[in-house]
């Protein structure tokens, strides 16, 4: 990414905006104008409905915030407007409204004296430098496809960004984050986009020796076992992530990491062996860390009784409090700052964030939360239907299940669905990081989706 | 590679769709029990969250609530918390709640659905809930009144309206301060234990949750028994009544206190307190009538609420002659709280008729209009109208000329009766002195109240005499402080 954002300095962006790209017949910027707008609006709402309920009047800056929101909204839609003027009109106002949310959320949580220092005004300041981000990317990146060429540079800076927090002291038992100053920094976000290139440029340049190698078993054309020339980086892929699990003791990257492989490599090659092979690895995988790792054994006999600390005579768990807190909710909810998912503690903001949703808004507005997910996901994968050359296929589905494994793995941990493992929420969770990563997503999904509706027949060769 | 995006995209609708269907199981079809687990500090945060209504005694409440500054914000306060708490009980956030912050409790955390001034409309705005008030019949004076009277010394108060039900006053001794027990933390904890290891049983409500052998007082209710069955017709004609007497199917002989009993009339017997006459009259009158009439004055009866509940009083339905005898007296199996000893007081001096005792006049919401009031009503006819005025001829004779003397109050038509229980192995527990009674204003054909007093006291004699002695001074104070006060509007 920095290699591409390098390319186009700012300087550039003005002459770039002020350029009529936008042909005279609009290609449905309107609609994504007045959802931004509606999205920017919800968010305002949901902030003044905090005040009301907590303090009895609308919070004084609560304009002042809705006015920077909408500007940055905006800004992000007129940059869509100029440079992707076909790109799907739900992507940006999707992001918008999660993000607009999320800072409504964690708003809401700085209430609770019992969470910590306030984070809202931090979680601003990333959204703001993410939204920033995401226009550069719009501006400066013309064709998704010039990513491929820097798909190893990208991969070599995904290792080294994954890789640095081993030589950093661990944060409550993971090894996951940087801390500089003030600021505190996940490398493994910014490194799952890079990866996603990486497996995307990788898996359709060699898409034919994986999918066409390989020997039967059982006579079944559909079980064919992969060869083992091709298998080796499948096996790299699958070491890496055991070893961020144990290294840095982070299941959740891990599981995503392997996860998109895994899916990245069956759209590639077609072939269920692949899949097939990969659940076998990953539940070996899974089994072995989940006996050895102490912290991962915990974490399944959490999903597993969750209420058992109760019956020990210890209190509630996070896992039991959160459960709690979606009870609570039931299906309309308590309203926004009126429940009291503070007592999930430690995390409540960041992998627990969802708890809040789901009690305060219950389980209609959870409902609409993750339908709002699986539009962005879907969405997604419709660009990647839609495009004609392999890496942008693979590119879009990659981000896409990017967003779709995070939503499933924290959300069907914290209802007690699957083990929890930590992972951000993308946009509603705290975390700078990851805030600024998925505005990346968003701005590449932007990219393609524009590209896969562009009428004009622009050259669209696959790369040999 | 179409075909494969596609099924990624199904793969990602089934992944959906088991993230939805378990959100269903976790908020909808589980939420009830995760909402009581009590684990789930939810109900009980929001519980404490606002202040609690009210108790109030004589107009003014004698509860209150403070702001702890901790998770549970607010917790119970109690003015004069000893002197009420055998009314209020206590609420505490450890230990949950007793007698009417236990019986009050929707109303007082605003739950009730009474509170709802539009049906079902608190379900649907979410809106909190303000607590309503509980006016007590507690009449402030007499409750002081019997609270200093017994001054510490084991033993209970029981005072009615005889004509309405209502409780003036009930007051347990020794007692405790309800506020020790309103929050949380070691020092509760520390208290709850400490008043639980207590002998002297703080907490025990004595006045609706302990029963005493009534002794001679149930000779209230034997008279009534004879009266009514026509056993007695003439109080002042002699009876047949040996002194000693046997009992019937046993060598055992019972005797009395004072001399004159041997074929006392009724009048003499009760104003002296006569065992054996009363022993032989109820023995006379056989365990059916005996049991009816104890049944007609509310003992045997379990479902008494008022609304906290009281202990039942025991009359056994099934005994033998001499058992029958010993019960007439106020022993054996029988067995009495002192409310239950102050409804056969106040029916007596009610013509006859019993109230249903009650402590709650009226519940207001948080804006003083009447959500819901008590109505006086009819617990039973426990005697006619002129048996009535024989038991109260007999009972006025025990104050103005017998063992009660200490209960005459100048001015106003006094009936009382005297009582002293023995009780433990051999007898030798600590005797209990009864005094029961009702006092008529000046002029008034019935009584505007009756009280029963109970003192668990080492002095206690074994003579009746203690009862009126020990018992009957704080009797006289609690009618005195009711007949003084101006008529309730």
């Amino acid at each position: 990414m920095s290699a591409t954002s390098a390319d186009a300095p700012p300087p550039e962006a003005p002459p770039a905006a002020a350029r009529p790209a936008a042909p005279p017949r609009s290609h449905r910027r309107g609609v994504e104008l007045s959802l931004t707008v509606a999205a920017v609006l919800v968010s305002v709402y949901g902030y003044a409905e905090v005040g009301l309920a907590t303090r009895g009047a609308v919070p004084g800056d609560a304009a002042g915030y809705g006015a920077g929101l909408a500007l940055l909204a905006v800004l992000a839609h007129l940059a869509v407007r100029a440079r992707a003027p076909y790109a799907d009109p739900l992507l940006l106002p999707i992001a918008v409204l999660l993000n607009g949310f999320g800072l409504v959320l964690i708003y809401r949580l700085d209430l609770e004296p019992s969470l910590g220092p306030r984070a809202a005004p931090t979680q601003l300041v990333w959204s703001t430098l993410g939204i920033t981000l995401f226009v550069l990317v719009v501006l400066a990146l013309d064709d998704h496809r010039v990513l491929a060429r820097y798909s190893y540079v990208g991969m070599t800076a995904a290792l080294a960004l994954t890789a640095a927090p081993i030589f950093f002291p661990a944060v409550n038992g993971a090894k996951i984050w940087i801390r500089a100053g003030g600021f505190s920094i996940q490398p493994g976000e910014f490194a799952k986009v890079l990866l996603a290139v990486f497996f995307a440029a990788y898996l359709s340049a060699n898409r034919a020796a994986l999918a066409y190698t390989g020997r039967q078993v059982f006579g079944l054309r559909r079980l064919q076992l992969p060869t083992g020339r091709v298998l080796g980086p499948v096996l790299a892929i699958w070491l890496l992530s055991v070893g961020l699990l144990v290294l840095e003791r982070d299941l959740g990257t891990s599981l995503l990491f392997f996860g998109l492989f895994v899916v990245l490599l069956y759209v590639a090659t077609g072939r269920t062996g692949w899949v097939a092979v990969g659940l076998l690895l990953s539940a070996a995988g899974a089994v072995a860390v989940g006996s050895l790792e102490p912290h991962v054994h915990s974490r399944v006999e959490d999903w597993l009784h969750p209420f058992a600390s109760i019956h020990a005579g210890l209190g509630p768990g996070q896992l039991a409090q959160s459960l709690f807190a979606f009870g609570n909710g039931a299906v309309l909810g308590t309203g926004l700052g009126q429940g009291h998912s503070a007592l999930i503690g430690f995390a409540t903001k960041s992998d627990f964030i969802l708890a809040t949703a789901g009690e305060e808004l219950g389980l209609a507005g959870l409902g609409a939360l993750l339908a709002l997910y699986a539009l962005l996901v879907a969405r997604g994968m419709r660009a990647g239907l839609a495009l004609r050359d392999p890496f942008g296929r693979l590119l879009a589905v990659g981000l896409a299940t990017i967003l779709a494994l995070q939503v499933f793995v924290i959300t069907g941990g914290v209802t007690d669905l699957i083990p929890l493992t930590g992972m951000a929420m993308p946009f509603l969770a705290q975390g700078g990081s990851s805030v600024v990563t998925n505005w990346i997503i968003v701005a590449l999904l932007i990219r393609v989706s524009d590209s896969a509706r562009r009428p004009s027949p622009e050259p669209q060769e696959e790369s040999p | 590679m179409i075909r494969c995006i596609r099924r990624c995209a199904a793969l990602g609708l089934v992944l959906l769709l088991a993230l939805a269907a378990n959100a269903v199981r976790v908020m909808v079809v589980d939420a009830g029990s995760y909402a009581a687990d009590p684990a789930n500090r939810r109900i009980a945060i929001a519980r404490y969250q606002h202040p609690r209504g009210g108790i109030l005694v004589g107009g003014s409440p004698v509860t209150g609530s403070q702001d702890t500054g901790g998770q549970l914000a607010y917790a119970r306060t109690y003015r004069d918390g000893p002197l009420y708490a055998p009314v209020t009980g206590f609420a505490s956030q450890t230990y949950g709640t007793s007698l009417l912050e236990g019986t009050e409790d929707g109303l007082l955390s605003g739950t009730s659905s009474r509170l709802a001034s539009v049906p079902l409309w608190h379900e649907i705005s979410r809106d909190r809930q303000r607590p309503g008030d509980v006016h007590t019949t507690i009449d402030p004076a007499a409750q002081k009144a019997a609270y200093a009277g017994l001054a510490g010394r084991r033993g209970a108060v029981a005072a009615l309206d005889p004509a309405t039900g209502r409780i003036l006053a009930l007051v347990s001794s020794p007692s405790y301060d309800p506020a020790l027990l309103a929050g949380t933390g070691p020092a509760v904890t520390g208290q709850w234990q400490r008043l639980n290891d207590d002998p002297a049983q703080p907490m025990l409500d004595r006045a609706i949750r302990q029963t005493y052998p009534p002794g001679s007082t149930f000779k209230v209710v034997t008279a009534a028994a004879a009266l009514e069955n026509g056993a007695v017709g003439d109080l002042a004609a002699p009876t047949d009544s040996p002194d000693p007497y046997r009992l019937p199917g046993t060598t055992w002989s019972l005797t009395n206190e004072g001399r004159g009993c041997a074929d006392a009339s009724v009048y003499d017997a009760f104003r002296v307190s006569c065992n054996t006459v009363f022993a032989k009259l109820g023995a006379d009158v056989g365990v059916t009538a005996m049991a009816r009439q104890a049944a007609a004055f509310g003992f045997n009866d379990t479902a008494l609420r008022i609304p906290p509940g009281v202990a039942v009083s025991n009359f056994d339905t099934t005994m033998s002659p001499d058992q029958v005898a010993l019960s007439s007296i106020g022993q054996f199996d029988t067995t009495a709280t002192p409310l239950q000893m102050a409804m056969v007081a106040a029916a007596v001096g009610n013509g006859g008729e019993l109230m249903r005792p009650y402590l709650v006049d009226r519940v207001t919401n948080h804006g003083g209009a009447v959500v819901s009031r008590t109505t006086p009503t009819r617990l039973h006819r426990a005697v006619s109208e002129g048996t009535a005025e024989r038991l109260q001829e007999l009972m006025e004779a025990v104050v103005s000329d017998g063992t009660g003397t200490n209960a005459a109050i100048p001015g106003a038509v006094v009936g009382g009766k005297t009582g002293t229980a023995q009780h433990g192995v051999g007898n030798l527990g600590t005797p209990y002195a009864w005094f029961i009674s009702y006092a008529k204003p000046p002029g008034a054909s019935r009584a505007a109240v009756a009280v029963a007093v109970v003192v668990e006291d080492a002095e206690a004699a074994r003579a009746d005499i203690s009862g009126g002695g020990i018992a009957a001074p704080i009797a006289r104070a609690v009618m005195r402080s009711v007949l003084a006060a101006p008529p309730r509007p």
